[in-house]
């Protein structure tokens, strides 16, 4: 299986990721060397072995109900571009 | 000519119910509605680099009440995912969800359909998800404001297979699903502050045909009355596009309350590819059967159940029962009124008679009632031992509910004991009779159908000079005795 350039570019538009056209055919060799790899690994035969979720086999810890958290909007707000009456400020999103 | 289409229309409905938890899902933030935008936001919720999400105990323990509740299969192992999606609101790039392994599967609810039959929905899952933040568009002068206080909420998302066929089946499932998330307080059910949302799967086909028509989903839905209407619309709509010669386009489409329709929300043809992949930061949840032995144990009795008892057993009408269950603090506020007096009719009569009257023109909740369970309860058993009658019952409730007290010491200080001392209504009579005296030669001359009128207008008087005290059953047998001896 081999990744073409319009999947980099698709994949490049879903991660948000500005990426220059020359460096295109660069990525299709790396990604398909990739899913190759894949491929490989699914090649090999695991009928009798369960699937696992995690690498680390164990289950979670879990946290009880309580709130911990201070109001902090004033340290987190300083690294933003704008923020106006303790929203954050982005360039329209609605047409 | 062939003749004209018959349309039928296919409804599947994901509801969002935002679990009661004090705290976030995976943080310690809190979840309290109404705070001041991104004051209840913290590094986790923000997606801050190197801070890791934490499960919430109570957000599993109710996801397997709710899966208890609906008969549903809980797995042992849970896990969950990351939805990955651009959008302000959503500060990492993408929701932890569920996608494989989802907590909750194959429930089932029961709902009452058209002529009071019966119709099984199934619930195909209910996973757990964090919200997203909100977006505020109005307020910022070409720019959106974003709030992520509700970033990290706890959701359950219930999804149901498209089994419903017209808007009302919808609607009486989404209030069977609000009115068990209440009783098994899990959610508090409030639609305006968005703590119990919906958006729904329409399609329509033709009814002979096997496959179902192209869906399309509407979102912003938040009261029963807009989703009814919404849905109503939106198959008008697919109907109108279909017999025209178009074809509906797969999209998600926003409801517009004001103009009563919807309009397609992404332009732009940008297919989903969310991406699902096991969340990396967060082990799968272990579900043991001890502790849904546990929960289970937490279980109360339920609206179904409950309706069932009232009619069986309080001899309640189903109309009754209905009305007494579907919200659990009525079911509530009913048992304790029973309580003091035992006489469920009674009890039932007044609670949705006078109480509910003077709640709904206030807008109080019943949890906030002026006029407790227990003083309603002490008032209707002075009904019963015949202190008072229904009719000056009637005031007692109002001072009651203008905070004058309770029944008993209202009564004392309004002076309105019943009468039931028999000279003290004799004494009474005897006036009448004897301020009526033509009224009293007309009774005596008619013929006897037309008595009752005479009776009537003589009870009247009675009650009248009583100040309505007088024991009406008493008064009555008293002047016929008199009237004919």
């Amino acid at each position: 299986m081999s990744i073409d350039k319009s999947e980099v570019e698709k994949i490049a538009w879903l991660t948000r990721l500005a990426i220059d056209k020359e460096d295109i055919a660069n990525y299709c060799n790396e990604l398909t060397d990739i899913v190759n790899l894949m491929e490989q690994m699914n090649s090999v035969d695991t009928t009798d072995i369960a699937p696992l979720a995690h690498p680390i086999n164990l289950f979670s810890r879990l946290r009880i109900d309580k709130v911990t958290e201070t109001d902090q909007r004033e340290n987190f707000q300083e690294n933003t571009v704008e923020t106006k009456d303790g929203y954050y400020l982005v360039p329209k999103v609605i047409d | 000519m062939n003749k004209p289409t018959e349309w039928e229309t296919v409804i599947g409905l994901e509801i969002h119910a935002q679990l009661a938890t004090k705290s976030k899902i995976f943080s310690g933030a809190s979840t309290i509605y109404g705070a001041k935008p991104n004051t209840q936001a913290c590094a986790v919720d923000l997606g801050l680099p190197g801070v890791l999400p934490v499960i919430n105990e109570q957000a599993i323990l109710m996801a397997i009440k709710f899966g208890l509740a609906i008969g549903a299969e809980i797995p042992e192992r849970s896990v969950f995912a990351r939805k990955n999606y651009f959008y302000p609101d959503l500060p990492k790039g993408y929701q932890i969800s569920q996608f494989e392994l989802p907590i909750v599967s194959n429930g089932l609810i029961e709902i009452v359909i058209e002529n009071k039959k019966k119709k099984i929905i199934k619930i195909t899952r209910a996973h757990l998800e964090e919200d997203a933040g909100k977006s505020n568009h109005d307020q910022f002068n070409g720019c959106t404001g974003i709030d992520l206080n509700r970033a990290g909420n706890p959701l359950l998302e219930i999804v149901s297979e498209p089994d419903m066929n017209n808007a009302k089946e919808a609607i009486s499932y989404l209030k069977k699903i609000h009115s068990l998330v209440r009783y098994l307080e899990i959610c508090d059910g409030n639609m305006q502050e968005g703590s119990f949302r919906c958006d729904a799967n329409v399609s329509v086909k033709p009814t002979q045909q096997k496959e179902l028509g192209t869906r399309t989903e509407i979102k912003n839905l938040n009261s029963f009355k807009f989703i009814e209407a919404a849905i109503n619309h939106e198959v008008e709509r697919q109907i109108n596009l279909i017999e025209s010669g178009k074809i509906v386009t797969q999209e998600t489409r926003l409801y517009d309350a004001n103009k009563n329709e919807t309009r397609s929300m992404r332009s732009k043809e940008e297919a989903n590819d969310y991406r699902y992949f096991p969340d990396p930061d967060l082990l799968p949840v272990l579900i043991t059967e001890e502790i849904k032995k546990i929960v289970r144990e937490l279980i109360p009795e339920l609206p179904d159940a409950k309706r069932m008892r009232y009619q069986n057993e309080l001899g309640l009408s189903e109309y009754d029962s209905d009305n007494l269950t579907a919200n659990p603090d009525i079911a509530n506020y009913f048992e304790t009124t029973m309580v003091a007096n035992g006489d469920a009719k009674m009890c039932a009569n007044w609670i949705m008679g006078d109480l509910s009257a003077s709640l709904n023109k206030e807008n109080i909740n019943i949890k906030n009632s002026p006029v407790t369970a227990k003083m309603l309860g002490d008032m209707i058993n002075l009904i019963k031992d015949k202190t008072i009658s229904g009719k000056i019952a009637k005031i007692v409730f109002e001072a009651m509910w203008n905070k004058e007290g309770e029944a008993i010491s209202i009564i004392e200080n309004k002076d309105l004991k019943q009468v039931t001392d028999l000279s003290e209504i004799e004494n009474l009579i005897d006036v009448i009779i004897a301020e009526n005296t033509i009224q009293v030669k007309q009774y005596k001359n008619c013929p006897a159908d037309k008595k009752q009128k005479f009776i009537s207008f003589f009870i009247g008087q009675i009650m009248k000079k009583s100040k309505g005290k007088a024991n009406p059953i008493q008064a009555n047998e008293l002047l016929k005795e008199k009237l004919n001896g």
